[in-house]
């Protein structure tokens, strides 16, 4: 991929992840030391809000957003990219005659800015002719001027860069000596500096950082290729992430190991080598019926897909019905208070708050404090996600501070908090889940995921997958793939690990939305026991 | 404004250029201004207007580069915006795959843009919305969509006299019409660079007949059936094999146009020239195509011409990079902007008509990968998928997932129709044999 790709990949080419800072010197390595005064971003907000309310605006907010990208790519014992990016801006978004407007601009002058504002209402007051139902906001007080950042503790953007391309290039040596034939390795790193303002009498200032360390190995053999990806996360933390410390590992025994709040990437590389070379002979899924143990740097990506996802609460309501599609959880359900989404020992809980996770946050992008909500409690549907346009429907009168925009570009909208399965009261290990099994596969790492548009039906995959028999991992297998029922899957739950085994994983470019936008997101799991799901065997001959 | 003309495109280039000091610089400029409106539950959701401009900047000394962006246009920030790529340059490792930018280009002209569409207003979007709203009304049927309107720029210079620019405008509109009690969903999109070709109401049409005759879809065991694509059910897996097309990759070992050698033997390392599909796919890039233009460079400026990827069933052409041409001695070819597939003249209802039994599918949804070496995907089938039986429509089924590889697609054809624009791409309706339908959805 070359540069170019991968900065419209990263939506940077579209103006989405980044921003600048007129005027002031920025090095290459030090992108944060002079952010944008607080009390000129403020006097740029009023200058919004205020052109806003004159053109007949009954509400408004605005977000002066600056956002910077730092990306190292390395391939084998080269360094393809390093790039640097920066993006500033204001999106301003207003309600007239009952109606939404946004208009945003990367001009950030107090001319530009009233006009933007002013177009914004323009675009309200369009779109009221056909509005039958005007937007009701549930309240939220303003909290006056409040700051927030991600509790980093080093700044990934201050390390050195030869610093990172070493590491890197040594996590790839790692890989190439022990069975990988290609690595690609990347490090991204994102500060989103970030104002928000509303008519509501909030001035909220957030610098947010989140990293992600991902590297995509693949051993050629005579009978063809296999690939295995990291199972490191990304996260909202500095690059004390990248320590590896001896007490976050988890492992696995015959298997793999697994990452808590720090990770090893060397040593997960000298691993996928290995790995790899066992993948290349290992033996095919002799598909039937198995029980599972899913690793949580696997089960994350199916939370996010059959829990996160369907209980949104726009997808419900058909807002989302032209791109992602609705949901099976239908409203009736949940009013029914007896809609068993899982087994009595399933809980899920939505969060913006949880340490070290990506969507950890002070304020939401409309001004909401962040908070811990249920959303399946003792195998029952009990709620969704819903923000300040949303929570009327459901009869709730505050909403749950989940509203995000990928940039100040784009319009803010209801996006996925984390959302996350609640480990067992006993604090047993994920070997412990494992010896009570007889015939079942142990997946770690996240592969292939797709799912239908209700989130009914669903097909997994995963990096490593482990043949376990009485009790024991026995072998490495290969071309895996779960097919099941979101309700059925989540029924099937029958046993998980304590808090000791509890981690993060994550999905930096969750997609959404038209124009679709990108939005990072943890889900946090013990690894967990599913009874007797269907596999199926990928291998194909063409 | 953030649509600059060429010659204030050029200006503006050249000052950045005047501010290096690296042995190379190359800087893109991308701009873009438009509006989008968003409506569900039969009323406008949100809508707005946007434009932003980027300056991209790589630097180089020697075989060391580094990349940085920038949104804003004063002195201080082009000039802040070159040091820091430079500095990045400097701190970067040498690349032995470094490879030098190119000399001053000709290019090919393409139709991409039209007034009609950058002046798109709030009141155009707004009407357009409720002419796909109120006849999904009139059917007691409930709407959602989306229509987008973007005009673009994109210009790049370098410091060895390369220039280039390309103006564009595009719009997308797509909606999904449903029953008010969940039981049947149809489903359209169009797309064109000229906005005049857009007909909101008529389009919906289709949606809502598809809508209305989807209800009550019947079960069908999943097996291999015959199928017929329409444009939109096929675009992504070829989209995919097409992004596949890797000479690099081939070459290595790990894809799947590779031909693994054994030690010490001798012989392509890749299947240039081999014939894999029915000798009916013929698959090109043009930037002049008048239904689906695209611009007439890639991102590093080299021009793009026409280029056939399949020929006949065979491997003609496999994209690579400038460094990859270099070390195997092959000419450089960037990848197409879009792409076209050939077909023939029969339209979807006379495949339908010469169809004894099989499965209309209007549209393939959540297509992953699922093993790179077969090219095998699963995804499934979205918004009006209907059995066939002695040339008519008989009923609605319930949606499948498939797992299924265009490989095997592509060599099980039965008809092809008159391609149709999908997504800036050109793509026939389809009637396949045997394509493998894993699982049934509950999904509507």
């Amino acid at each position: 991929m070359d540069r170019r790709d991968f900065i419209k990949l990263t939506g940077v080419g579209a103006g989405g992840l980044i921003l600048p800072l007129s005027g002031i010197a920025v090095s290459a390595e030090q992108m944060l030391d002079k952010p944008m005064d607080v009390a000129y971003k403020k006097k740029l907000a009023d200058i919004a809000l205020n052109a806003a309310k004159a053109k007949g605006a009954t509400y408004a907010d605005v977000r002066i957003g600056r956002y910077l990208n730092q990306f190292i790519t390395t391939q084998e014992t080269r360094v393809d990219n390093i790039v640097n990016t920066e993006s500033a801006g204001i999106g301003i978004r207003v309600i007239a005659n009952g109606t939404w407007g946004f208009a945003s601009s990367s001009n950030m002058t107090p001319d530009s800015i009233a006009k933007t504002a002013e177009k914004a209402v323009a675009v309200a007051m369009a779109n009221s002719k056909f509005q039958t139902v005007p937007v009701q906001l549930a309240p939220v007080k303003g909290v006056g001027d409040v700051s927030w950042n991600t509790p980093i503790k080093k700044n990934g953007m201050e390390i050195p860069i030869k610093d990172k391309v070493d590491l890197l290039l040594s996590v790839n040596d790692a890989a190439m000596a022990n069975g990988a034939s290609y690595i690609t390795s990347i490090l991204f790193l994102v500060n989103e500096q970030k104002y928000f303002a509303s008519t509501d009498g909030s001035y909220i200032d957030q610098d947010v950082h989140r990293l992600w360390a991902p590297f995509f190995a693949t051993a050629v053999g005579e009978s063809g290729f296999k690939q295995r990806t990291g199972l490191g996360n990304p996260v909202g933390m500095g690059f004390e992430y990248l320590d590896g410390k001896e007490e976050d590992k988890i492992r696995i025994s015959g298997a793999n190991v697994g990452y808590k709040n720090s990770y090893d990437m060397v040593e997960d590389a000298t691993a996928a080598g290995k790995q790899l070379q066992i993948k290349l002979k290992a033996k095919s899924v002799e598909p039937g019926k198995y029980d599972l143990v899913l690793d949580p740097a696997h089960l994350m990506l199916t939370i996010h897909e059959s829990v996160g996802h369907p209980l949104e609460l726009d997808r419900v309501l058909g807002y989302e019905a032209n791109y992602a599609g609705t949901s099976f959880a239908t409203l009736d359900k949940w009013k029914s208070g007896k809609f068993k989404y899982g087994s009595d020992i399933v809980n899920l809980v939505a969060d913006k708050t949880q340490p070290y996770s990506l969507g950890n946050v002070g304020y939401d992008d409309e001004g909401v404090k962040t908070k811990e909500w249920d959303l399946v409690k003792d195998g029952t549907l009990v709620n969704y996600q819903a923000i300040r346009d949303q929570v009327h429907m459901i009869d709730q009168k505050e909403s749950h501070g989940c509203c995000y925009s990928q940039s100040w570009r784009d319009v803010q909208f209801q996006r996925m908090p984390n959302v996350s399965l609640k480990p067992n009261k006993k604090d047993i290990s994920a070997e412990d889940v494992i010896k009570d099994v007889e015939n079942g596969i142990y997946i770690a790492g996240r592969g292939s995921f797709s799912i239908d548009q209700q989130r009914y039906n669903f097909q997994f995959g995963g990096q490593l997958f482990y043949e376990i028999k009485n009790g024991k991992i026995t072998e490495q297998i290969e071309d895996v793939a779960y097919q099941s029922n979101t309700q059925e899957f989540w029924n099937s739950c029958t046993q998980m690990a304590g808090k000791s085994d509890y981690r993060l994983g994550g999905s930096f470019f969750d997609g959404k939305g038209q124009p679709s936008q990108v939005s990072a997101v943890s889900h946090g799991c013990p690894t967990t026991r599913f009874d007797n799901i269907n596999v199926i065997n990928t291998a194909r001959k063409v | 404004m953030t649509i600059l003309t060429e010659q204030h495109a050029k200006t503006l280039l050249k000052k950045v250029l005047s501010f290096s000091t690296a042995d190379e610089c190359e800087c893109n400029l991308d701009g873009q201004e438009g509006g989008n409106i968003r409506y569900a539950r039969n009323t406008v959701s949100t809508a707005g207007e946007q434009s932003d401009l980027t300056l991209i900047v790589q630097s180089s000394f020697g075989k060391r580069m580094g990349v940085a962006t920038i949104n804003e246009f004063d002195d201080a920030s082009l000039k802040k915006v070159v040091r820091r790529s430079e500095e990045l340059a400097k701190l970067a490792p040498e690349n032995p795959e470094f490879m030098p930018v190119f000399g001053k280009q000709k290019y090919t002209s393409a139709k991409t843009y039209y007034d009609s569409t950058a002046n798109v207003t709030p009141d155009y979007r707004a009407n357009a919305a409720e002419d796909s709203i109120k006849p999904s009304k009139a059917n007691k049927l409930v709407s959602s969509g989306f229509l987008q309107d973007i005009s673009r720029f994109t210009a790049i210079i370098n410091s060895k006299g390369l220039f280039a620019y390309n103006k564009s405008t595009n719009v997308d509109f797509s909606v999904t019409i449903r029953t008010e009690d969940g039981k049947g969903s149809g489903w359209v999109t169009r797309d064109y660079n000229d906005i005049k070709l857009l007909n909101t109401k008529t389009a919906s049409q289709v949606a809502i007949e598809k809508s209305l005759g989807s209800v009550d879809a019947k079960e069908m065991e999943p097996g291999k059936y015959t199928v017929i694509l329409e444009p939109a059910a096929s675009v992504g897996l070829l989209g995919n094999m097409i992004r596949s097309f890797s000479q690099r990759s081939a070459d290595e070992g790990r894809s799947f146009l590779s031909i693994k050698l054994k030690d010490g033997e001798k012989g392509p390392t890749n299947k240039l020239g081999q014939k894999m599909f029915d000798e009916r796919v013929n698959i090109y890039s043009d930037p002049q195509h008048p239904e689906a233009p695209s611009a007439p460079f890639a991102g590093n400026g080299f021009p793009r011409n026409k280029v056939n990827w399949v020929k006949n069933g065979v491997i003609a052409t496999m994209p690579n990079s400038p460094y990859w041409a270099k070390h195997t001695d092959a000419t450089y070819v960037p990848r197409g902007g879009s792409f076209i597939m050939a077909g023939g003249d029969e339209s979807l209802a006379d495949m339908i008509k010469n169809t004894r039994r099989g499965v209309l599918v209007t549209r393939l949804w959540y297509i992953r990968s699922l093993d790179p070496q077969t090219l095998l995907y699963t995804g499934l089938t979205r918004d009006g998928t209907f059995y066939i039986e002695n040339g008519k429509i008989k009923h609605p089924i319930k949606n499948f997932r498939f797992n299924e590889s265009p490989i095997v697609m592509l060599n099980n054809i039965e008809a092809l129709g008159k391609p149709e624009r999908i997504n800036g791409n050109m793509v026939p309706p389809m009637k396949i044999r045997d394509f493998t339908f894993s699982s049934l959805s509950d999904a509507v």
